[in-house]
């Protein structure tokens, strides 16, 4: 059982508390560009996740506390958590070091955000 | 060729204490080279290799294992076989798979105790109930035995089930598949495996694959903890830890891997004949041959790959159970367990080729690969062996999330397949 902890409204609980909803930092390519989006950019947007044997990042919803939605960093073999940081947030440092593919893209893309022509 | 089992092999056997019994398999030492590598000995990936040998004639190829054989989720399953999914493909697919569980015991030589006992699916609400009979609709037209039943039929094919119209989720109706059942699943890999061995085929456990190697877009061998192997055609069957390999070749997949845990309690006397499923309650229960009840329920909602569950998701299976069948509350758990199951978007498989040539992939069973192991190994086989997909596995193509040709069957599968 996970002990989940909120970093909005700072309530602790287990995994019933809170709502896992996947993965985390996954850009959706209309944002930036509606018109002109591929087939497998949206592919990859919808349905391709890292799923790795290893550090995760992953949003979680505070449904019993503040209703916030907010983010985890997580280590899906040992289940540890590494982090939890608020949505708008990049994960710490350290553990963004760690990302790899297109995790590693979005984190060192964040403060310039690509326009497609 | 070793000796078949039959009742006179046990005989013999049994003058001698069943002390010279034939190893089931060889343990082979890797060669330098194979016409084919499958990565993965749980059931799909021995089937697999089963009929590439028997279908195809490919006899010098290998199965490669990190650990033992059948010990993923082939070994962690609880064994229900079905066919009566919404959409045509996966009706194609796993009616074929249950139809060849018919003869599979006599066509391995081997007792995979295939039990054709009926399973029933619950109805516990309106939208449930018109649901399957939407399904019904669909199973008729294209064949399946299959049909809804009364409350009254229900109680009658399973006396233990609570029919308290009063309760919280009432039955009712069922949706019913009277060839549907169970299997052994241990035997089922453990046949297929010793099939495979019997015509040249090296099943090669304790072999973690570490690599796999490319040149100009195409595989050309494995690196494994037991050195280089070379081959042209790689068919990765590995179920929840499908991502880390296919991350090997640089292929990203529509897979996320969670723990989907069972349990059984303690032996007890004959109580249900059948499968029982009630989705909207999150449980299914059966009963073994030794007695337990075998019982599963749904996946943890988070990413793991540690192979334990979450108790909450233990819990609430339990607590529907014990809701749809009040005699069993005072029963003790005996053992429970996880396995890692690789999801897609839409709750239905994956099986072709891949954007690398030569490298081929089965994987995205879910929560409910091993109702489909001979029919994916048989439709697999036929995939790399000719380096297209068999027509009944086309639909399932990796490249139907990028066509947005989904094969939804989360609503057919509901809670768990």
């Amino acid at each position: 059982m996970l002990i989940v902890t909120c970093p909005v409204c700072g309530a602790e609980g287990d995994e019933t508390d809170f709502h896992a909803a996947g993965q985390a930092h996954v850009r959706r390519p209309a944002t930036t560009d509606p018109s002109n989006i591929t087939d497998e950019e949206q592919r990859d947007y919808l349905f391709i996740r890292h799923n790795p044997k290893g550090l995760h990042f992953e949003r979680w919803r505070c449904d019993r506390g503040c209703g916030k939605w907010f983010h985890a960093a997580r280590d899906t073999v040992t289940m540890e958590f590494k982090a939890f940081y608020k949505i708008t947030d990049l994960p710490p440092p350290e553990l963004m070091a760690q990302a790899k593919g297109s995790w590693a893209e979005y984190f060192a893309s964040r403060n310039q955000p690509e326009i497609k022509a | 060729m070793k000796p078949r089992y039959s009742i006179f092999s046990l005989a013999r056997n049994a003058m001698n204490y069943h002390k010279d019994w034939e190893r089931a398999w060889r343990s082979p030492v890797p060669k330098k080279e194979y016409d084919a590598v499958i990565v993965g000995a749980g059931g799909h990936g021995l089937a697999t290799a089963y009929y590439l040998a028997k279908n195809h004639k490919m006899t010098n190829i290998a199965i490669v294992e990190k650990g033992w054989l059948g010990g993923g989720n082939t070994g962690r399953n609880t064994t229900i076989i079905r066919s009566n999914y919404l959409q045509d493909p996966s009706i194609a697919i796993y009616e074929l798979a249950r139809s060849l569980y018919e003869n599979l015991s006599q066509e391995l030589n081997y007792n995979v105790m295939f039990s054709p006992r009926g399973v029933v699916m619950l109805c516990q609400t309106q939208h449930e109930l018109r649901a399957f009979q939407r399904t019904a609709h669909a199973n008729r037209l294209a064949g399946l035995d299959c049909r809804m039943i009364t409350p009254a039929e229900v109680k009658e094919i399973v006396p233990i089930i609570n029919d308290d119209p009063n309760c919280r989720y009432p039955i009712l109706g069922a949706y019913y598949q009277p060839r549907g059942g169970t299997g052994r699943h241990d035997a089922v890999a453990w046949g297929y495996a010793r099939g495979a061995d019997q015509m040249g085929v090296d099943v090669i456990q304790n072999c973690e694959v570490i690599g796999i190697n490319r040149e100009g877009g195409r595989v050309t061998g494995l690196e494994t903890t037991r050195g280089t192997i070379n081959t042209k055609k790689i068919g990765v069957v590995t179920a929840g830890h499908v991502s880390t390999i296919m991350d090997m070749a640089g292929v990203r997949m529509p897979i996320e891997s969670q723990c989907l845990q069972a349990l059984v309690s303690e032996p007890i006397k004959p109580v249900i004949d059948c499968v029982v499923m009630a989705n909207t309650v999150h449980g299914y229960m059966s009963q073994s041959d030794k007695g337990e009840l075998v019982i599963g329920g749904g996946t943890d909602p988070y990413n793991n790959y540690s192979q334990r569950g979450s108790f909450p998701a233990l819990e609430h299976t339990v607590t529907a159970l014990v809701e749809t069948f009040p005699i069993i509350s005072r029963l003790r758990m005996l053992r429970l367990w996880g396995g890692i199951v690789d999801m897609t978007g839409d709750r239905s498989p994956i099986i072709g080729k891949t954007p690398v040539d030569g490298l081929y992939v089965n994987c995205g069973w879910g929560t409910g690969g091993f109702k489909a192991i001979p029919g994916s190994g048989w439709v697999f086989a036929d995939t790399i062996a000719n380096d297209r997909p068999h027509p009944i596995a086309e639909p399932f193509g990796l490249n139907r999330f990028a066509e947005g040709r989904l094969i939804d069957e989360s609503v057919a599968a509901a809670v768990a397949h």
